[in-house]
């Protein structure tokens, strides 16, 4: 069960291997979590992040594999992870996401539907596989990690930007249709997080934050229940300027040195 | 039977339900067979998630809302949903009170024992349980009559059980007699902490109720100063005029919630300082009405919601009469820590009865309201819990909702023979919370 504090006990994570996930992983089981189920693609990567939860605290770790690719593996996914923490679930984490090169692959349909796929369709499937379980059982928590980049599609990343939008935007609705039922979701807005995912990908650009850093505003922001989690904060007040530029402007703003 | 969102008067951990309200012990037994995890609650007044069970079922026991009559030994007979503030009602006018009670008349008879509820005369009268004369309890295994000699072990487990070994369908209590509706109050302000330590140690016997008022956010020379106030039931020849008034509803409503952050470390500093400067430094033999002394907040409905959206939590502990040191320094973390907290309450506690889970042992208790939001709070706490375990005190479970489970087995060392117990009635585990559940007090 979640604490007043909103510490939960039993942990499920949607892209465990990941910097962010690992970072937020680690608090969580340094204050209350005891059980947590690393979903992801790579065991090796996995069995390293489950470890270092059990060396913060955790007492009982599990793992699943699968491709975010193919979001028929979605439902089976979430049913696993659920199955292996074997009580109520009182957090899930979804943090897949993949980023690449726009200009290397937008003319490609192959790795098109790779993005689509694993930043929108397995992330929605496996919410709604979420969704119902954690209706059933009356209580929970759904953290879904956005970007800043949902708030506003640019050209340089429309893909990857694109398909975020679309789950961000869903998880509004998504979030709504959750009142009354003791089930919250949580969207969380990283700006450019130093991570292995941005490596070589994005520029550094300002309010660029380490893992750590955003691991810490989710920890505040779940506590004090906001429906979207900013990291850092400020991005919040820059991107209510950001979205409403005119589009020369905003393209010349975000984009305008990475216009090829 | 409805699904509805619960939470307990902190307001923090919303769970949802299914909720039903059986009319009668057959209704209960009824509920048993569906056999859906499940647990009794009653007006909602304890603080964290005892009276909840998320996906689980919840059975409200209001719908048991038989009051008996009072015999001439004051011997009275009630469903296990009548709250205190309804038995007061037929009882004071008839020269009876209730034995014990909490801060609030809002709670029901169910709920008062199976949190072994305490008042300000535990130092002399004991927990709530111990002025029961026999319960009536529904478990999985059926509906029995317990009482201290009847299956003693069955009825100590349910003082002070949370509602984990059954629903509590019914009691039989033993009022006390008065013969006015006031009390003779004695207030004293203390500079500090130590002066009004000293002064409940030697003379608390002195007075059937006694309570202090510390303030937690003044630090230095003046850190923890006080107002202590005792009292006795006014006797017949006390007063001029004599009255037995049943106590009026509240006047007083807190119509929505305020924003979180109202109370923040500057208010309640300001409201402790207007409080401690408005108490008398000593006034004596004060005649109160009864619910003024008892329940001062029930005169505010649903006052919780001053803590806006987020929610409070309390925290209670004891430890034993030598570990005074824990309660300075308890207060000395609190008071430099910056965390907002109203007036603690500070009172002693008489020796313990032989409930395994029941709260009270002999010694000191603090309890202080604290509003969630806070960074440092939850480590805070956690803190405390280390200090209170190193003094072999602990967290009372009708307040908690965030003590560490690792932490309950070494607060109550008598678990495993409360377990025992439980699982001789409910050996599917039946019986659940999310209190429950969240200190892994029960298997799952």
């Amino acid at each position: 069960m979640e604490n007043a504090f909103g510490q939960p006990q039993n942990v499920v994570v949607l892209g465990g291997s990941s910097d962010i996930a690992r970072a937020i992983t680690k608090k969580l089981c340094a204050a209350r979590t005891h059980t947590v189920v690393l979903a992801g693609r790579n065991q090796e990567l996995l069995d390293v992040a489950a470890a270092e939860a059990q060396e913060y605290g955790a007492t009982k770790t599990d793992t699943v594999i699968f491709d975010a690719e193919d979001p028929s593996n979605a439902k089976r996914t979430v049913e696993q992870a659920f199955e292996k923490v074997g009580d109520q679930v009182d957090l899930v984490i979804v943090a897949i996401g993949l980023l690449a090169d726009q200009f290397a692959i937008e003319d490609d349909t192959k790795a098109v539907t790779s993005m689509v796929m694993t930043n929108f369709a397995w992330p929605v499937i496996a919410l709604a596989e979420i969704r119902r379980r954690l209706v059933a059982q009356g209580s929970g928590r759904i953290l879904v990690i956005s970007s800043v980049a949902a708030v506003r599609v640019r050209r340089s990343m429309y893909l990857y930007s694109g398909a975020k939008a679309g789950l961000d935007r869903l998880c509004d609705g998504l979030a709504d249709s959750l009142q009354g039922t003791g089930v919250s979701l949580q969207l969380l807005r990283p700006g450019v997080v130093r991570s292995r995912m941005t490596q070589g990908q994005v520029q550094k650009v300002p309010f660029t934050t380490g893992v750590n850093e955003v691991a810490e505003n989710v920890m505040r922001g779940i506590a004090s229940g906001d429906r979207v989690i900013w990291s850092p904060p400020a991005l919040r007040y820059v991107f209510a300027v950001l979205r409403h530029l005119p589009a020369p402007l905003w393209r010349k703003v975000m984009d305008g040195k990475s216009t090829r | 039977m409805t699904r509805a969102t619960l939470y307990g008067w902190g307001r923090t951990t919303p769970s949802v339900a299914t909720l039903a309200s059986p009319e009668s012990e057959l209704a209960v037994v009824e509920q048993f067979a569906t056999g859906s995890a499940l647990i009794a609650r009653g007006l909602g007044r304890s603080y964290g998630d005892a009276a909840q069970l998320s996906g689980g079922l919840v059975l409200s026991n209001l719908a048991l809302d038989e009051l008996g009559s009072i015999d001439e030994h004051g011997v009275l007979t009630v469903g296990a949903g009548v709250s205190i503030d309804q038995v007061l009602h037929a009882s004071i006018p008839q020269g009876w009170f209730i034995p014990v009670t909490p801060g609030t008349r809002q709670v029901t008879i169910g709920g008062a024992i199976a949190a072994d509820v305490h008042g300000k005369n535990h130092h002399r009268d004991g927990s709530f349980c111990q002025h029961v004369l026999e319960i009536r309890l529904v478990t999985p295994s059926g509906a029995f009559r317990v009482s201290p000699t009847s299956d003693a072990g069955l009825f100590w487990a349910s003082a002070g059980g949370m509602g984990l070994t059954g629903v509590i369908t019914s009691a039989t209590i033993q009022m006390a007699r008065i013969e006015t509706d006031k009390v003779l109050v004695d207030t004293e302000r203390f500079a500090d902490l130590d002066g009004v330590m000293a002064a409940m140690k030697e003379r608390d016997h002195l007075y059937q109720y006694s309570v202090a008022w510390v303030d937690c956010m003044t630090r230095g020379a003046h850190m923890g100063r006080a107002i202590l106030t005792r009292a006795n039931h006014a006797t017949a020849s006390d007063l001029e005029r004599v009255t037995l008034k049943a106590p009026k509803p509240a006047k007083l409503v807190v119509p929505f919630d305020a924003p979180s952050g109202l109370l923040n470390p500057l208010s309640v500093r300001a409201f402790n300082e207007l409080w401690f400067r408005s108490a008398p430094k000593l006034q004596q033999n004060e005649a109160q009405e009864l619910p003024t002394f008892f329940h001062p907040l029930d005169g505010v409905r649903d006052w919780n919601r001053l803590y806006g959206k987020r929610g409070f939590v309390q925290y209670q502990f004891c430890v034993p009469e030598d570990a005074h040191e824990t309660i300075v320094e308890a207060i000395s973390r609190l008071s430099s820590s910056g965390v907002a907290s109203f007036l603690a309450v500070l009172k002693r506690f008489g020796p313990a009865n032989p409930g395994p889970l029941s709260f009270p042992m002999p010694g000191w208790t603090l309890a202080l309201d604290l509003p969630v939001g806070a960074r440092a709070l939850p480590q805070v706490l956690d803190d405390l819990d280390s200090l209170v375990l190193e003094a072999k005190g602990r967290v009372y479970f009708a307040k908690d909702a965030r003590l560490a489970p690792e932490k309950v087995r070494l607060m109550y060392p008598r678990l495993e023979e409360f377990l025992d117990v439980k699982y001789r009635v409910d050996p599917h585990h039946q019986m659940s919370s999310d209190l429950a559940r969240r200190l892994q007090l029960v298997g799952t």
